[in-house]
């Protein structure tokens, strides 16, 4: 198996993923930058979902799911036998479309995930930490006991971004984080996104095309093709290319809403 | 409202409702209103008229010279041949049996439910899950005869005959635990299986292990439903009688030893109530009590469960 070169953080080598007979990825070659913000877009069910949820092995919840290829982290495939999927979501944590914070209380919901993970330092400055992290600390160090249900969605959200952090992953990825918030809980997340990338690797999937654009450093345009409706990376690259100068004709649609 | 809203009918009358907003009559509606209502009071109605009776026939017994509160309360000798009425023999008995059936179904019936909730692929759950339920469906007199045709010889063998006698708690109760296991594994599986899997995917999401994703997220997600599972476990070990009845002894003693035999209180009103006994006898009358005390036993035991519950359970929405 070849090195992985430093420069990424993980990369994908003609990954293909299956949900029973239904190949719903087909051969995506993509290499994620360290310490960048890499968008994916492409219209809806092109399996944009399905290739993050393959990074951290989340797919292995669905029973019928399998994959082919590889995926390469530090010049290690994450899918061979060797590997544990439980040690894989600890190095790369997730944010989901829909904020789900646990039923515990806001410092509970943080320390939690830093607990399992075997963290022994002082909880109280970690939390503080992680939520100051998140942008979040100011809104709720007067009622870290309280339920974190008791928070507006978008505090939620942060606050599941925060717990993230918390574990110290080296990777983030984030499914349509702030599809369910309002403009100004998006901007805030957008703005933390900027800071979060001097120490995280970032990959988030978005519907809008605006957000891609002024968050991210690269984007990967997926699309479904052929006969059997698989979806795959057509276009990779910069983002300031693929949203100015994109090579390829149904990106160009794409982006500049004529299509999809 | 007036030129500029779209009307909805036709020809409007300025000012009028228009006619397809208007109050329909629904008799549907109204006569199903009035069933459910019905159906409702009924269960109250009755609940409540039980509770009278029993009420009023216990009274009958505590009216009578023979025995009075306290004897009934503070003494622990149940022998009506003999006039003694402490209720604490039969009561020790219920608690004793209920408490190891819980000890078996709790431990057992929870972690059940965790496996086929957490663990178990759909095909397994999809065959373990009607087994269950039919265990669940089993008469009770099987059980009794299973206790004491199966279990007893096993436990005797286990502890020394000369230890354990052919009737005792500790069989009785441990039947009755595997008897209610499948009931509060159903019910707790349900609960389990209703936590969102966003939940499970944050746990998962943070690295958890499957186990600590269960026990630490999954399960204080489900407590509610848990706990209503475990009260109706314990409802049912409270007020079960054919397996006490036939393997429990048919002895009142006051003994919360789970090697000796000892009378429930539900064994010994069947007992009683099996012979021959005349209307308004102080025998006849004591069964009353006796039942309302098993009444108020199960309603305390409900209540402290719910409380427990409330207090670590964690509300998802
Ligand atoms: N658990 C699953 N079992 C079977 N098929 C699935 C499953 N999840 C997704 N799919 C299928 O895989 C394809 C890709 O789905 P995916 O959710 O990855 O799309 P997406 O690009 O994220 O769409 P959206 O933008 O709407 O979120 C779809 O055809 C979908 O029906
Ligand atoms: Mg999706």
């Amino acid at each position: 198996m070849q090195t992985e070169t430093p420069q990424y953080a993980i990369e994908t080598r003609n990954l293909s993923i299956f949900y029973g007979p239904f190949e719903a990825v087909k051969d995506v070659d993509l290499k994620i930058e360290k310490g960048k913000i890499t968008a994916i877009i492409g219209p809806s069910g092109c399996g944009k979902s399905t290739l993050l949820r393959a990074f951290n092995r989340m797919n292995d919840f669905v029973p019928t799911s399998h994959v082919n290829g590889e995926i390469l982290m530090h010049g290690i495939n994450l899918y061979s036998k060797e590997i544990d999927p439980v040690e894989v979501r600890r190095r790369i944590g997730m944010v989901f479309q829909k904020p789900n914070p646990f039923p515990k209380s806001i410092y509970e919901n943080i320390a939690w995930g830093a607990r399992i993970n075997g963290f022994k330092g002082n909880m109280d400055e970690l939390v503080e930490q992680s939520l100051r992290g998140a942008a979040l600390w100011d809104e709720v160090k007067d009622k870290l006991k309280e339920s974190a249900y008791a928070l507006s969605g978008g505090q939620q959200q942060r606050l599941c971004i925060a717990r993230t952090i918390a574990i110290q992953p080296e990777i983030i990825l984030m499914d349509e984080p702030a599809s369910a918030l309002d403009p100004i809980s998006t901007l805030r997340i957008e703005e933390l996104m900027q800071e979060l990338k001097q120490n995280y690797t970032i990959i988030i999937v978005t519907h809008n095309m605006q957000q891609a654009a002024r968050v991210s450093d690269f984007t990967a345009m997926m699309m479904l093709f052929g006969e059997t409706r698989s979806g795959t990376v057509i276009e990779y690259d910069k983002t300031d290319i693929i949203f100015t100068r994109p090579g390829d004709k149904r990106t160009e649609d794409y982006v500049t809403g004529r299509f999809g | 409202m007036t030129t500029e809203t779209q009307s909805l009918a036709p020809v409007p009358e300025q000012n009028s409702v228009p006619v397809s907003l208007r109050r329909k009559l629904r008799l549907g509606e109204g006569l199903l209103e009035a069933i459910l209502f019905v159906v409702g009071f009924l269960t109250i109605f009755v609940t409540v008229s039980i509770v009278v009776v029993l009420g009023d026939q216990a009274l009958l017994f505590f009216n009578d010279p023979q025995v009075g509160f306290r004897e009934f309360f503070l003494t622990t000798q149940w022998q009506p041949s003999i006039g003694q009425f402490g209720i604490w023999a039969l009561v020790s008995a219920t608690l004793t049996t209920s408490a190891i059936a819980m000890l078996v179904a709790l431990p057992l019936g929870l972690s059940s439910a965790i496996y086929l909730s957490e663990y178990a692929s759909p095909r397994a759950r999809s065959v373990l899950k009607p087994i269950l339920e039919v265990l669940a469906g089993i008469p009770t007199v099987v059980y009794g005869y299973f206790a004491l045709l199966f279990v007893t010889p096993l436990l005797r063998n286990l502890i020394g005959t000369e230890n354990l006698g052919v009737y005792n708690m500790l069989s009785a109760g441990v039947v009755m635990g595997i008897m209610i296991l499948p009931l509060i594994a159903s019910m707790s599986e349900d609960a389990l299986s209703a936590v969102p899997n966003s939940l499970r995917e944050a746990a998962y999401a943070m690295g958890a292990t499957p186990f600590e994703a269960s026990i630490q997220v999954i399960v204080p997600a489900a407590l509610s439903g848990i706990g209503a599972a475990i009260i109706v476990g314990l409802s049912r070990a409270v007020g079960e009688t054919m397996i006490v009845a036939v393997a429990s002894g048919a002895t009142s003693k006051f003994t919360f030893n789970p090697l000796e035999a000892a009378e429930t209180m539900t064994a010994h009103i069947a007992r009683i109530s099996g012979g021959d006994l005349s209307y308004n006898t102080i025998d006849y009358n004591s069964l009353f009590a006796i039942a309302l005390v098993l009444f108020v036993v199960t309603l305390a035991l409900n209540l402290f469960s719910q409380w427990i519950v409330s207090r670590f359970r964690e509300q998802y929405e």
